[in-house]
């Protein structure tokens, strides 16, 4: 029966793929995407990754998907671009096919059982007081990725900002709709964003023991954000506005002193202080869920529109 | 008991599919954007209630049967106004073409 279930679920995401590709118009092939991640998603439920297919699901499908279809619109007035070279299609597939066939190559290669570093990860979990040997690698054994990853969110967001008509990067970001929000969207930010918000600080909080923690919980609570102001509820906030930046670089600065501190408490760069690690994880992991949260957001509500007039 | 339980969970389920599968002819076959958004979120809501209901009976303990109705009164509040902000501005996307109505555009 999961046989069957896995076969359909993976026919389903060749489609999916497939889908995304072959429409020839943007805006359908972005809704294609969308809904190949929430199937990806299903994907990483069946593997038991849970905390992946959060990830996936909020990040890869949800936050990826609003900002492309910005994109799209943003785009539909400039003029559509020349077909691609004739010469290059055949050279452009090929080049396509090898790499499908190398990674499939390299897929079935792999040894049985694959080498795995499971087992040390779970022999060491003890001694953070971390539950969810998810959490334990992206905040403990691998805190160095999860670091330099923060920075290059922080870094997406100054790549979006650098297409501010203002050089200082001023101003608050143009709305999302001219229109004054209809009153279902207003009523949806009312009724929904408080119990998202209370979604996203539970996977927060979750994160230490079960599926959860700062990316997804980030995820959604930008979402409410974006939610309430569709919903007209709270103003798009100024980008030179000094507590929001604050905001944005709590996470990777937060993160990065820790680090430091790690060398006068426990003699190593991004060690924990030891009989303390469980709190200082978590005040990171608070730290970063803020920075990922406002940065999404930004990154969804576009470039700054330089200072205003009145 | 179970043996209710498990008849009660299967009956509920399958009519919820039904509903389901429904929903989903609508969205390919109905003509017109609202008719499709109508059958859709209707459909669709009464089918997952009815699956929700159906695995009522299966949940392990009270907290869980409470976040499967949460699921299904979330779905349902998000569903009924994503339908009415669509086809708002599915209308007033018509008004400024012209008569043209809108060709699916449907998204979930």
């Amino acid at each position: 029966m999961n046989l069957v279930f896995d076969a359909v679920l993976c026919l389903l995401l060749l489609a999916g793929a497939m889908g995304v590709v072959a429409t020839g118009a943007a805006r359908p092939a972005v809704i294609a995407f969308i809904g190949y991640g929430l199937l990806l998603g299903l994907a990483w439920v069946r593997l038991a990754a849970v905390d992946v297919a959060l990830t996936e699901i909020a990040i890869g499908s949800g936050i990826s998907g609003v900002v492309l279809l910005r994109c799209v619109r943003a785009l539909s007035a400039t003029p559509k671009s020349s077909a691609p070279n004739r010469a290059l299609r055949p050279l452009a597939a090929v080049v396509s096919i090898a790499i499908a066939v190398a990674l499939g190559a390299a897929v079935l290669a792999l040894p049985e059982p694959a080498p795995t570093r499971a087992s040390d990860v779970a022999a060491a979990l003890p001694a953070t007081d971390l539950g969810n040997p998810v959490t334990g690698v992206l905040l403990v054994f691998r805190a160095l990725d999860t670091l330099l990853e923060k920075v290059v969110l922080l870094l997406s967001l100054v790549g979006v900002w650098a297409l501010s008509r203002d050089p200082a990067c001023r101003g608050r970001p143009d709305p999302l709709s001219v229109e004054p929000a209809p009153a279902p969207s207003a009523f949806l930010a009312r009724v929904l964003a408080p119990v998202g918000v209370l979604v996203g600080l539970y996977l927060l909080w979750a994160g230490a023991d079960h599926p959860g923690g700062a990316f997804q919980s980030g995820a959604v609570l930008a979402a409410m954000g974006l939610l309430l102001v569709m919903g007209d509820q709270i103003s798009i906030p100024a980008t030179q506005s000094r507590g929001l930046r604050l905001m944005l670089l709590a996470g990777p600065f937060g993160f990065l002193a820790v680090g430091f501190a790690g060398w006068a408490t426990a003699g190593v760069f991004l060690g924990y202080p030891p009989g303390a690690e469980k709190a200082v994880i978590i005040a990171v992991e608070v730290a970063i869920t803020l920075s990922i949260a406002v940065t999404l957001g930004l990154i969804v509500l576009g470039p700054p529109a330089g200072e205003e007039r009145s | 008991m179970s043996l209710i339980a498990d008849a009660f969970t299967l009956v509920f389920i399958a009519a919820g599919i039904a509903f389901f599968a429904a929903g989903t002819l609508g969205l390919v076959r109905l003509p017109g954007t609202l008719s499709r958004i109508h059958a859709l979120t209707k459909a669709d809501n009464v089918g997952l209630a009815l699956i929700v209901l159906g695995l009522l009976p299966q949940a392990a303990s009270l907290l869980d049967a409470a976040k499967m109705v949460a699921v299904w009164l979330l779905a349902q509040l998000a569903s009924g106004a994503v339908a009415q902000v669509m086809a708002e501005a599915m209308m007033t996307e018509s008004k400024d073409i012209g008569d043209a109505p809108a060709s699916g555009e449907d998204s979930r």
